[in-house]
Parts: structure tokens; sequence; C-alpha cells
């Protein structure tokens, strides 16, 4: 393709700005919301994403509930809004398999047969998107879970990275996930060393993809630390 | 909303005895680590479809069809044709699948298949336009599960590609008055690769290709990769719960590459897979 964009110029940096391993800004509000039992507004570049967790709670109707267990129940949405161009109010069938991959992300970490016969309910509401929305949301939902005092055997960090102009980068924002060659979004919880969510469509050379899983890992780990912060500064002003 | 489902009761004997084996590099089938169960297919046994293919996988059987027809390309696309991919879990393939509408099982399978497909550029999405940017060829495949014995994945990936490849296109041409006409003339569909996806399941740590439905049950996790003719992978995917270290990602994706070499030499040319 001859008309296609430069997306990373000669010095290594980006159309935003970025050099090719950095993540975007990224802010995170715990508790932003009054009535849930834990939220965050968590925003990454342009992406606003809030998070919400309610429960441990009486599962309706009652032949859902597991006697072992705790169920838990993801919503994945994106606002009509939060996009180019309006995105239909009725759900897609990305939201469908997002909300399943978000929700089987976390089950591994949710320490769910602590609560058996109830249910965990986690909303992810996209409000802007650009690009990355399925590991910021759950990044996000984590937060939300400790927030909510959810406990869990660690916290699920995300990141996505992908290659561009043939080079693997971190975080891609919009343009980058539009004109790219590659997408790979991945969950790592750092405390276990083990992956809970990995996906990848676009086309890379089995050397890159080993590049990109060791990059993505490190990106996870910067996310990490900001979910740590962020927890923890919130948690000593309640002490206080 | 997506609900965590009841996991299938798996016997602690059968889970313990599984594991034993597995840590002796046998599974309860008697199979090798990394071998697969026996393929077989059929194609074009859907004289109405315009390409149709029947394939088995062990236990597991999936039929894919295809229809080609006209349409419109999407608007950031005018130069391209339309791909679209659809599963359904045919309640009369399991007991564990329910009538009604494709649930997300179906959806996330249906758009695995279309990723495989569609980032490997397997159909030549630009020999389907007729009208740049108002009509084109739209191509629906139509992933049918019919015996649900394990592996999903690798059985609809397989099936949808050879039902592709045995896929034919009524042409259609503008008269001279610029109106669209169907001709006689009929072309196989042009496709540029040989997608082959390579599923894991994952019990204790332990990894092993190609889980049958009894492994499955007992699976804590699975990985998919689908491999390009040449070596690039192009769709990835981890499905269920479980947790997966990063170095066994790295070793399966290269020991997954060595099984989509066999696999893609089984499947070209012949007729009837291995059988």
């Amino acid at each position: 393709m001859s008309l296609k964009k430069q997306l990373i110029n000669e010095q290594g940096i980006r159309t935003d700005g970025r050099g090719i391993d950095d993540l975007r800004p990224i802010k995170i509000t715990l508790g932003y919301l009054a009535h849930a039992n834990g939220s965050v507004l968590y925003e990454q570049g342009k992406n606003k994403i809030l998070a919400a967790v309610f429960g441990p709670s009486e599962v309706h109707p009652k032949h859902a509930e597991l006697p072992d267990r705790a169920i838990l129940r993801v919503r994945y949405r994106m606002a009509p809004f939060s996009t180019e161009e309006r995105k239909s109010p009725a759900p897609t069938r990305r939201e469908i398999e997002l909300s399943m991959v978000i929700r089987n992300a976390l089950e591994s970490v949710v320490l769910t047969e602590l609560f058996p016969r109830t249910a965990i309910d986690i909303f992810i509401e996209v409000l802007q998107a650009d690009a990355g929305t399925r590991v910021a949301g759950v990044t996000a939902a984590a937060l939300a879970l400790a927030d909510a005092g959810i406990p869990m055997k660690g916290i699920t960090a995300g990141c996505a990275v992908g290659k561009v102009d043939g080079k693997i980068v971190c975080d891609l924002n919009d343009i980058e996930d539009k004109e790219g060659e590659a997408d790979m979004p991945i969950v790592y919880i750092p405390t276990l060393g083990k992956i809970s969510l990995l996906q990848m469509d676009g086309l890379m050379t089995q050397e890159e993809f080993k590049q990109a899983l060791s990059k993505a890992i490190n990106s996870a780990m910067k996310v990490y630390q900001l979910q740590v912060n962020a927890l923890k500064t919130k948690y000593i002003k309640v002490e206080r | 909303m997506s609900v965590t489902r009841e996991k299938p009761v798996v016997s602690k004997i059968l889970q313990k005895n599984m594991l034993e084996l597995l840590s002796n590099g046998i599974r309860i089938d008697k199979r090798k680590l990394d071998e697969y169960r026996k393929i077989s297919y059929q194609v074009g046994i859907i004289e109405k479809a315009d390409g149709s293919a029947l394939l088995s996988l062990g236990e597991t059987m999936v039929l894919v069809g295809v229809k080609v027809e006209l349409g419109q390309p999407f608007e950031d696309t005018p130069d391209q044709g339309v791909l679209v991919v659809n599963a359904e879990l045919l309640p009369l393939a399991s007991q564990t699948f329910e009538p009604g509408p494709p649930d997300e099982r179906a959806i996330a399978l249906a758009r695995y298949v279309d990723r495989s497909i569609r980032e490997s550029n397997t159909v030549d999405l630009k020999s389907l336009t007729i009208v740049q940017g108002k009509i084109c060829y739209v191509v629906y495949v139509d992933v049918y599960v019919l015996d649900y014995g394990g592996n999903l994945v690798d059985a609809s990936v397989l099936a949808a590609v050879k039902a592709l490849e045995n896929t034919k296109i009524k042409k259609y041409e503008l008269d001279e008055n610029g109106k669209i006409m169907k001709t006689e003339k009929v072309e196989s569909l042009k496709l540029n690769d040989f997608p082959v996806s390579i599923t894991f399941g994952i019990i204790n740590n332990k990894y092993f290709v190609d889980p049958s439905l009894e492994e499955e049950q007992a699976c804590d996790t699975f990985l998919t990769f689908t491999y390009t003719k040449s070596g690039n992978i192009c769709a990835v995917m981890k499905n269920e719960q479980g947790l997966i270290a990063p170095a066994q990602v790295i070793e399966m994706m290269e020991l997954g590459w060595k099984k989509a070499k066999e696999i893609s030499s089984l499947m070209l040319g012949g007729q009837k897979g291995n059988d």
C-alpha cells in the first residue's frame, strides 16, 4: 500500500509523540461512583473506562447459583458515543465475545470459592474508546474488585502490544490499531507470573510473537505499579 | 452479560488418572501429547451450497457451507468484497448446547474462524469487487457443529478453509447499460493461503494438542494458534479460565508450528484426508 500513513518516524517517535515502548498516560480514580461496592474511572490516553462491582449478593434466578462458589457476571459495553462513528446501543458480537473473554481472565484470580451461592457483578462501560479497551477493561475491573474488597489471588494488569510499521510497539492507540499489522492484547498477573488473557490478530512472525510477548509483560508490569500505587494511596487516606 | 457456567463434573479418579498419565507423556486415549486424532473430510456434499466441507476430527464433526451472494462493500474498504462467518453449536451436537441464537461460545468460535481466515488474507477479498464502492460478492461461511467431541476450533478452521477451497462463484457482470447481470460463467474462489489452527489443552501446567471431549472437561485452559503457510502467526486465542506461564506460551507456539506443517501437508490435495 503506497498511500499508507507513516506511523513511526525515523527517530522512532509515534504519531502521539511516544517512543515505541512508552505507554499512554494512565489516570486511576478509585471510588468514582457513590453506590457501587467498588468502582474506578480508568483513563489511558483517550480511553475512558468506568468499571463497577456489586456483590457478592444473592443470585436471581436461584437456579443460576453454584453450590461451591460465587458466579461472576461480566458485562463489557461500549457507549454509542464512544467511537468515531456512532455505535448502535444493541450488543454486538464483539461485545458478547469480550464479555466472556474478560470474565475468563477474572475468574482465574477472584477467590470465588469464598462466597458460594452468590453472584459478583462486574460492569465495564467504555465511555470513550481509543484501542486496547478490553485489556484496559480487565485492568479497571481488577481495581474495582479490589476497591469492593473482594479477595483475589493477584491483580490482573493488562496491556496491548502490536506490530506497527514492522516494529513491535506497546500500548497501541486508535490509528495504530486500525492501520497497524497486528494487535495482541494480554492480561498478566505479576504476583503469579502467569497470563490470564491472550489474544492476537494480524500477522506476526514467530520471532515477533516472542518479542511481543515479552514487551507485553513489561508493559503490564508498569500498569501493575500504577494499580498498586492507586490502591495504596486510597487506603492510606482512609486509614487517616 | 457473560455468566459463569457450571463446570462439567469430572470424577476425581479420572482426573488423577489423566494427570498421572500426562506426567508420563501419555493420554487417556493412548495418544501421545503431540498427537492429533484422525482427520477425514469430504467436500461438495451440499450441492445447493456454493462450497461445502464435512470434516471429522476424532469424534468431532463439523459441516461448513459457503454461500456467495451480491452485496455492498463496507465504506472503509470500497475495493474489497465482504467475508461473513457465523457458527452454530447445534443442539443435536451435545446435550450442553441449547437451541436459540448463537451464545457467547458460538460467537467466540465464529470470530476466531473469521480472524484466522481474514488475517491470513486467505480469501482474496480484492478479487470480489464488481463495482467499486457499490457492488461486491459477499462470502458467507456458516459453521455447523454436528457432533461435539472436543476441539471445535481446529475442526472448524480446517472445515471452513476446505469449504472455501471448494467454493465456486457464479459470475455477475455489468451489461452495456451498466446493469448487473448473472452470467453462465462459474469461477473458483481465489484463495491466497491455507491457515491451520492448533489448539492446546492445559491441565496443571501440562499441555497437549487436540483435546478430546473428556480431556476438555478436565482442562484448566486452552491456547490456540493459527499459522499461515509460511509459518507466520495470524491469530491467537486463550480460552476458558486457567492461567499460563509465558515460557509455556512460547513452547506451545513452536510445537504448534511443527503440527501445523504436518496437518497442512495432510490436508493439501486428496479428497479424503488420511482416511
